[in-house]
């Protein structure tokens, strides 16, 4: 029982990291009906920048959180810079091209992350300082850390914080418009190229936040990180029904859950024929089961094949 | 055929002949293995472009069939279960299983529009590498990320191609062998390439390729022909596979990541998807510039700045990227398009 409980909290926190990524990719692919390949390499920036920032910051004498947070906001704007500039660069002129284009210069977008990455952090796992409070506090025979508390707190205020952007404001409804149409939405005076710039900026600054609190939920940050982190995301999206962020949170935080359920049990389950490194297989036997049943997605609307 | 077309072909296969020779002997033998890894990678391409080029479904696990057929030739041909079946039955039973492992991925997933498909073969390929890293316990199956070395060699004859022969006054080494070998069964693929794209099943392919609706309208069963489509280019990947193997005499999972996917892509891609020549092409090129590459970097970096100011592999794989991008901007259609792929990008 208790095993379940710890798992159930590792899950949570993890999940909602892969929310926060998720709804990069679901924005965007609402809007363009891309997947944006590279955001999860923009995660990825977003942890090293905000390393960088908190390792100059970390002997100024400033309180823990506070120096997280000029991380963060240094991070965020690193990552919408990267955001706009790859939609700008890699996107924009090919938005009437076959569906192939995009995909391909989106790798490509990838592949250059990571290499300037690596150029500019090293081959190596740099350990993240602990300046979140790391108390631990025990329920019902299971731990659970303070960090964790945190990230799964700036996660659901986050989301919550989206929703009202997207559903409330003018904003939201300009993105909302173009999602649905882009040229009727020009027609009514909506910007679309500005309003799409402005989604791959929000997805970014989502991004940048995930990144922070991804190295810091497991102390460490790499030039690789952002792949696997990104194809999780993306699944939790899809679980979840693309193109839709109440769904991308729901697919995220489920994601996490199934996954760290899985690596927990899988070795009773099989009588310990197969162990926890198992784990990353489940997302991928998530995303192949979900796509054959329920193409759409848990909360994704039937979409009619558009010729 | 007219009498020109023959003249050209003669002189491709004197060229082709000659080619490990006069390499051999001006760069050396390291050299005349970029140039087998070139005509093993042709062969991957080839394989893929009839997923990517003709049917226009994007594999990016397509390494996975590739790994299939690589451990099945190291499982039933090294000292690791003590099994040395012989390469010729090997091949062909790979090519089987790697057909299977496709029908088996594509019968779910060819439902799916084109981007799902790709995250979706992408899941499948990493799964199998997975699959392949772990599967050391509780049963030593796939000897783990220590992969499994001491395959035997392929054989021709009786004679083991990793052992140098004399002809004509000339040593032959092993990588000279093996690169007749191979560039035998590329040109066989090749053949088959061709003979496929003209025939019934070919056009059906690009006409799902063009529009799957339209291509339904007109009777083809879409599901059958894509799965088929699936299901040929897994068995090419496996063959390569088995090919690797025995070349290597030693496969480890990471040969098999989600990178070399993407650079078996890149070839169809740059070179021109749905054209054989242009997907010869892109193979022999992603796999010779690289080389030299890395040859060069280094050393050039030496002689312009007094030392290495970037690591070579990086430079090498952000370049990479960088022509990625630069080439779908520019030639979205790869640099030697089919004529007729070219008219439609063109308008």
């Amino acid at each position: 029982m208790d095993i379940f409980l710890q798992q159930l909290i590792n899950g949570l926190t993890l999940g909602s990291i892969y929310a926060l990524v998720a709804l990069g990719y679901t924005m965007v692919y609402g809007i363009l009906g891309l997947i944006n390949f590279a955001h999860g390499e923009v995660v990825m920036i977003g942890a090293l920048s905000s390393l960088t920032v908190i390792r100059l910051l970390a002997d100024s004498g400033l309180p823990g959180p506070v120096v997280v947070l000029i991380g963060l906001l240094a991070a965020a704007l690193v990552c919408m810079a990267l955001g706009f500039t790859i939609e700008r660069v890699a996107y924009r002129p090919l938005r009437n091209a076959p569906r192939l284009a995009p995909l391909i210069t989106a790798i490509g977008v990838s592949i250059v992350l990571q290499q300037l990455a690596m150029l500019t952090w090293g081959r190596s796992y740099h350990s993240v300082p602990p300046l979140l409070p790391a108390a631990t506090h025990e329920v019902l025979g299971a731990t659970f850390t303070e960090v964790q508390v945190i990230i799964v707190a700036v996660a659901a205020i986050t989301m919550a914080g989206l929703m009202m952007l997207v559903n409330r404001t003018k904003l939201g409804r300009a993105m909302r418009a173009t999602a649905e149409n882009p040229a009727i939405a020009g027609l009514m005076g909506v910007d679309a190229n500005r309003i799409i710039g402005l989604t791959f900026v929000i997805g970014s600054a989502l991004a940048a936040l995930a990144g922070v609190l991804v190295s810091a939920n497991y102390g460490i940050a790499h030039y690789h990180m952002g792949f696997i982190l990104g194809l999780k995301a993306f699944t939790a999206a899809v679980l979840g029904g693309i193109g839709n962020l109440a769904g991308a949170m729901v697919g995220g935080i489920l994601l996490g859950v199934i996954e760290a359920l899985g690596a927990g049990y899988i070795g009773d389950l099989t009588g310990g024929v197969l162990g926890s490194h198992y784990q990353d297989v489940f997302a991928f036997f998530v995303l192949i089961v979900v796509l054959i049943f329920r193409p759409s997605g848990l909360m994704g609307e039937k979409l009619a094949e558009r010729a | 055929m007219p009498r020109k077309s023959w003249l050209g072909m003669a002189l491709i296969g004197a060229a082709l002949a000659l080619a490990p020779i006069v390499v051999g002997a001006s760069l050396g033998n390291a050299w005349v293995r970029v140039l087998d890894f070139a005509a093993l990678y042709i062969m991957l391409a080839l394989g893929l472009n009839i997923v990517v080029g003709f049917a226009g479904l994007l594999d990016l696990g397509y390494i996975a069939f590739y790994a299939v057929g690589a451990y099945l030739y190291a499982l039933l041909a090294s000292p690791h279960f003590g099994i040395h079946w012989p390469a010729w039955a090997i091949l062909p039973l790979g090519a089987a299983v790697a057909g299977l492992f496709g029908v088996l991925l594509g019968a779910p997933t060819l439902r799916l529009r084109g981007d799902y498909l790709a995250i979706v073969t992408l899941g499948f390929g990493e799964i199998i590498r997975i699959f392949l890293n772990n599967l050391n316990t509780p049963i030593n199956i796939t000897n783990g990320p220590k992969g499994i070395a001491r395959i035997d060699p392929i054989s021709v004859f009786g004679q083991p191609l990793s052992k140098p022969v004399e002809f004509l006054g000339i040593t032959f080494s092993g990588v000279m062998l093996y690169y007749y070998l191979f560039v035998v069964l590329a040109l066989g693929i090749v053949f088959v390439g061709i003979r496929l794209q003209d025939s019934r099943i070919g056009r059906a392919w690009v006409a799902i390729r063009e529009d799957e609706i339209a291509a339904k309208a007109c009777g083809i069963n879409t599901r059958n022909v894509k799965l088929l489509a699936f299901a040929m280019g897994a068995t090419f990947g496996g063959v390569s596979g088995g090919l690797f193997a025995g070349f290597q005499e030693f496969v480890s999972p990471e040969s098999f990541g989600l990178m070399e996917s993407v650079m078996v892509l890149c070839m169809v891609v740059l070179g021109g998807m749905g054209h054989i020549p242009g997907v010869v092409l892109g193979g022999l090129m992603l796999t010779v510039l690289p080389e030299a590459f890395r040859h060069g970097a280094g050393p050039m970096q030496q002689a312009m700045f007094g030392k290495v100011l970037l690591d070579p592999e990086a430079l090498r794989m952000l370049l990479f990227g960088l022509a990625l991008i630069a080439v779908m901007l520019y030639r979205p259609a790869g640099l030697w398009p089919e004529p007729r792929h070219r008219r439609e990008l063109a308008k």
